[in-house]
């Protein structure tokens, strides 16, 4: 187990140095260096441009200076938690975006258990009344949740609640809530506001972890340790849910490794739309000024996030399936 | 122990009179699957869409009009009752009146059902090429009177036609999903052909560059990389800069698809006999292997579509993919991110019914062929 | 281990003209197992044999009530009469009530033919023994798991405190069986049901299982419903036996009366298709049946057997022949032994 983890963490430490130099790579697209969009952005604004502060910059990234020599002063940066600077907002990137993704953290995060509480008992259901019109239902259920673009739901859902309701649904807290501190009522007015961007964004996810798990289930039920358990005098509802579905769960749980990206790639569109305070808008936005440092920091953490992710439900799958965490198989 | 499902590839019966090719095989194991032919036929006719869009549009899609902005759909009539209790045959379209909003104190049109436009097929129009090839100067429907507003599913903020723009609209979206999946194939086919057929350390180099780019979210990717488009490329040009975008991501599968095919068939006997024959690794992999697994490839290849369309819509949907002179349904979508314009013009989500109706039934078309090109398979 | 009660004049289980219909949605019931008739005493063992899709492993399901839920026990009677308390009837129960689970396990248990596939791979051992016994006994984890050690050390698993810490995957396949065996008997039933518990085995541990089954048999004085199609098995194991061709019940007896003087065409075929150990110049050819088994849609109206054999006569196809007496507790079903003497004798 110690061993399996252990490679895990080496492949993922590779993959993060990888990612950084995606992200690096696409800091550099746009043509130009950044200081001469920077000091463009300045004079546009009738700023003084101080050259020594000028100099102090092209001396901190290395620019001018060969490709490797860039990418390697911005990951040691990195590595001492310096993220560059936003030239369009003139102050640290890590102070813009740490509370951003930490929302979205947390609503993605929100939107796995959404995707799991909600296809569990579906997807059981789904398998063992096989046929029935519930399972009929979940089926379709589960092809037009897969059709939906996210954001497309979400533009739909908001629409509906405008035309029925009157309000306007989107953002995370009311206006009262949005810059106080964390208290009892902040928090219910959080859960308010976040459940519709989490269903949103845990449709797509469900409706694919419910196809999985009724196809899982249903060749589980059909093994004879099922017809064991039974024929110990277990009730039928335990007899399913002890050994199948604990079976069923196995595969499952390895797919959260490529639900994930999706869900990430989502939550950022559907934050758009939706005009949460995550990541989301501020990447658009970073991406549509060339703020590239920022964009580059927010395209790195999410991945990052997601490459953590990833590896923590393959350390999941090994610690549930007694069969990988004994290295058998 | 668990059975393996069988993944043999598909054998021809001996005993068949005439020797079926695999694609006519496929075909007619395809056709069992009813869902999968309706959603063939539905995409079909999306594809007649985009390929005589000028035909079928009504008008220019970029024709606006400043006194029709958001008029509703007129939808199209074919009959109707007229005052005196009589029948009213024939084509037409109702017209339109003001109304001030007495909360909004805005200008409102309402079909005014009273004025009756007549609408004719095939009428004269402008001259243009079909498709840039064909001239033309027949339109499908149009209106006979001059200046008659003609605004089937209403009009946008620039009182331009939206069915007309979602026609164009179709053409772009369409075939950037084609044209994106061709470009993954052409690299799919190259780089996963290579890993499958000669193994070794390039495979392995190959399948953990596929998987790094698989756990990677790719919207923020393909926004980083769109983002970085410059702003004066012509339209041809960033239609091209996004197709390469998106099948930059989007060869991984298809790599991975016919990797697995490769190993798996590499390994089968007839490949064996070939290579004990003397054939050459051109031979063999063009005449015994190819044929074998074309129709697998052509499934993953559609099922590879639908996420190639959506990218776009996305993408175009967020202001970072086609730009505005360009009509696609993310285009198009843009114009209803606004909630308080979309109540009050909701037509403006049609092109979005377009992108769930087209993505559903190339699920369903796709998996009819996958499960026809691998019977065994589940 | 429980001293036997005198008063026999009960059956531990007998089965009564019990007929099992599968049914699907898109074509005729199929009935798969006709007209059976068993008994079971306590302390012996009943072997049921049969080429495989003969219904005998449906015969002892339906015991336990364990069909799938397209099957259905359309007639006939399974009466279990547990030492000192009343008869139930098995048949009548709903296959999830409450009686009928406190039958299975606690009454009557099973071990099934694969033990790598019948024991829950993510579960260890121990788990699923003390869930059998906590579910009928009202024992804490602890008093269960000490149970559990000393079956498992019953049944020759060496170490059994680690051993029931271990998952079946970790097991051979003799171990698992052995395992399978100690929750089988985990709450001394009054019958096992053994459904060809030795059939994934080799040879080896085949004999070490028959010969735990046995030694276990005499400690706890249970009967035991041994199902198999291996002959040699059979004369190990059985007291009595029961043969079965598709659905029908066609020769039952003691093993040594059936063996010695089988009356039935099948069962004399069956005997004849088993290699007697010889010098190779004496060797004979085996005699296997002809033709195959047919599937039960195409089963003739009267006896099974008809289409493949040798003695068929006008009766045959149409009349389903009765159960006749032909020895001291051993009967079969065949019209040659009511009909045409002058063929019996043949036959005899």
């Amino acid at each position: 187990m110690v061993q399996f983890i252990l490679r895990r963490f080496l492949a993922m430490l590779l993959t993060l140095f990888a990612v950084s130099f995606v992200a690096f790579a696409i800091i550099q697209l746009p043509p130009g260096d950044f200081l001469t969009s920077y000091m463009a952005s300045l004079a546009a604004q009738g700023d003084q441009v101080d050259p020594r502060v000028i100099e102090n910059l092209r001396q901190q990234y290395g620019l001018g200076e060969p490709y490797l020599v860039q990418y390697w002063k911005w990951f040691t940066g990195i590595l001492q938690g310096n993220f560059g600077q936003s030239f369009e907002w003139k102050r640290p990137v890590w102070e813009l975006i740490w509370g951003r993704i930490g929302y979205s953290l947390l609503i993605e995060g929100m939107a796995v258990i959404a995707m799991w509480l909600i296809a569990l008992p579906i997807g059981v259901y789904a398998a063992v009344r096989k046929y029935s019109l519930g399972d009929y239902l979940a089926t379709i259920g589960g092809f037009i949740g897969l059709a939906i673009p996210n954001f497309l739901f979400a533009l739909i859902l908001m629409y509906l609640s405008f035309v029925w309701f009157g309000r306007t649904i989107g953002g995370l807290f009311s206006p009262g809530f949005e810059n106080a501190h964390w208290s009892l009522p902040r928090i219910w007015d959080f859960l308010q506001h976040a459940w519709i961007p989490v269903l949103v964004l845990a449709t797509a996810g469900t409706a694919e972890l419910i196809r999985i798990l009724r196809a899982n289930l249903l060749d589980e039920l059909k093994k004879p340790y099922v017809t064991t358990a039974r024929s110990k005098g277990l009730p039928e509802w335990k007899v399913i849910l002890k050994y199948p579905v604990r079976m069923a769960l196995n595969p499952l749980v390895s797919t959260i490794g490529w639900l994930l990206p999706a869900l990430v790639s989502g939550s950022v569109i559907v934050s758009v739309v939706m005009n949460l305070p995550t990541a989301g808008p501020m990447l658009l936005r970073s991406l549509t000024t060339q703020d590239m440092y920022l964009a580059g920091a927010i395209i790195l953490l999410l991945s990052v996030l997601t490459v953590i992710g990833t590896l923590i439900s393959d350390i999941l799958l090994a610690w549930i399936d007694p069969r990988i965490r004994y290295g058998s198989r | 122990m668990a059975v393996d499902s069988l993944d043999t590839p598909v054998k021809l019966a001996p005993a068949r009179p005439v020797r079926e090719s695999q694609v006519a095989l496929m075909w007619r194991r395809f056709k069992r699957h009813r869902l999968a032919l309706v959603s063939l036929w539905i995409v079909a006719a999306f594809y007649l869409v985009a390929l005589l869009a000028e035909f079928l549009a009504p008008a220019d899609p970029g024709a606006y009009s400043a006194r029709y902005t958001y008029a509703p759909p007129q939808g199209l009539h074919f009959f109707a009752r007229n005052e005196d209790g009589s029948w009213h045959f024939g084509p037409f379209v109702n017209g339109y009146k003001t109304e001030i909003d007495p909360v909004a104190l805005r200008r409102t049109f309402v079909i005014d059902e009273t004025v009756r436009h007549p609408v004719a097929f095939f009428v004269e129009s402008e001259p243009y090429r079909l498709a840039g090839i064909i001239p033309m100067s027949v339109k499908l429907f149009g209106v006979t009177e001059p200046r008659t507003p003609l605004y089937v599913l209403g009009a946008d903020r620039l009182g331009r036609d939206l069915l007309s723009r979602l026609i164009h609209g179709t053409r772009i979206s369409l075939s950037i999903g084609l044209a994106g999946v061709t470009l993954s194939l052409f690299f799919g086919i190259v780089i996963g052909g290579f890993a499958g057929y000669y193994g070794g350390w390039f495979d392995s180099a190959v399948m953990r560059v596929v998987e790094f780019i698989r756990s990677m979210p790719t919207i923020p990717l393909w926004l980083g990389l769109a983002a970085a488009m410059p702003r004066d490329w012509s339209a041809l040009q960033t239609y091209f800069a996004i197709t390469i975008i998106l099948s930059l991501i989007g060869w991984t599968e298809l790599a991975r698809v016919v990797r697995g095919r490769f190993l798996s068939l590499r390994t089968e006997d007839f490949v064996t006999a070939a290579q004990l024959d003397g054939a050459s690794t051109w031979r063999i992999v063009t005449r015994h292997m190819v044929p074998n697994f074309t129709s697998h490839i052509i499934a993953a290849a559609t099922l590879a579509v639908p996420g190639m369309i959506l990218a776009e819509t996305a993408l175009s949907f967020l202001g970072l993919g086609l730009q505005a002179p360009i009509v696609s349904w993310g285009t198009l979508l843009q114009d209803a991110q606004n909630i308080r314009t979309l109540a009050t013009a909701p037509w403006l989500l049609a092109p979005g019914l377009c992108v769930i109706v087209v993505i559903l039934c190339f699920n369903f078309f796709g998996d009819g062929l996958r499960d026809a090109a691998d019977p065994h398979g589940r | 281990m429980t001293p036997q009660t005198p008063m026999v004049d009960k059956p531990l289980l007998k089965i009564e003209d019990v007929e099992i219909a599968f049914s699907s949605p898109d074509e005729a019931d199929i009935v798969a197992v006709r007209q059976v008739d068993l008994t079971l005493t306590a302390g012996k063992t009943l072997c049921l044999v049969g080429e495989s899709g003969c219904g005998k492993s449906v015969t002892a399901r339906a015991v336990l009530r364990l069909l799938d839920q397209n099957a259905s026990i359309s007639r006939g009677r399974i009466l279990f009469t547990p030492p000192g308390e009343e008869t139930v009837d098995i048949g009548a129960l709903k296959s999830d009530s409450l009686s009928m689970r406190a039958i299975r396990g606690n009454k009557i248990s099973m071990i099934f033919q694969e033990p790598m596939s019948s024991l829950s791979p993510v579960h260890t051992i121990g788990d699923q023994i003390d869930e059998m016994i906590m579910l009928h006994e009202d024992l804490k984890p602890k008093e269960a798991r000490e149970r559990t050690v000393s079956l498992l050390d019953q049944v020759g698993i060496p170490g059994p405190r680690e051993r029931a810490d271990t998952y079946p995957f970790q097991l051979s396949g003799g171990l698992r069986q052995r395992a399978m065996i100690a929750m089988a008997l985990a709450c001394t039933p009054n019958l096992l049901i053994a459904d060809e518990p030795t059939t994934a085995l080799d040879v080896t541990t085949q004999a070490q299982i028959l010969d735990l089954l046995k030694k276990l048999q005499d400690d706890y004085g249970m009967a035991m419903l041994f199902i198999t199609h291996d002959l040699g098995v059979v004369a190990e194991i059985a007291d009595e036996v029961a043969v079965m061709y598709l659905g029908d019940v066609v020769e039952q007896g003691d093993v040594f009366e059936v063996f010695r003087a089988p009356r039935h065409p099948y069962t004399q075929a069956l005997m004849r298709s088993i290699p007697t150990m010889a010098r190779k110049a004496d060797r004979q050819r085996l005699s296997p049946i002809k033709g195959t088994v047919p599937s039960a849609k195409d089963r003739p109206q009267g006896c099974a057997f008809t289409s493949r054999c040798p003695h068929a006569f006008e009766p045959c196809p149409t009349v389903r022949p009765e159960r006749t007496q032909v020895g001291e507790g051993h009967v079969a079903r065949c019209h040659l032994l009511t009909q045409d003497t002058t063929r019996a004798e043949e036959l005899a």
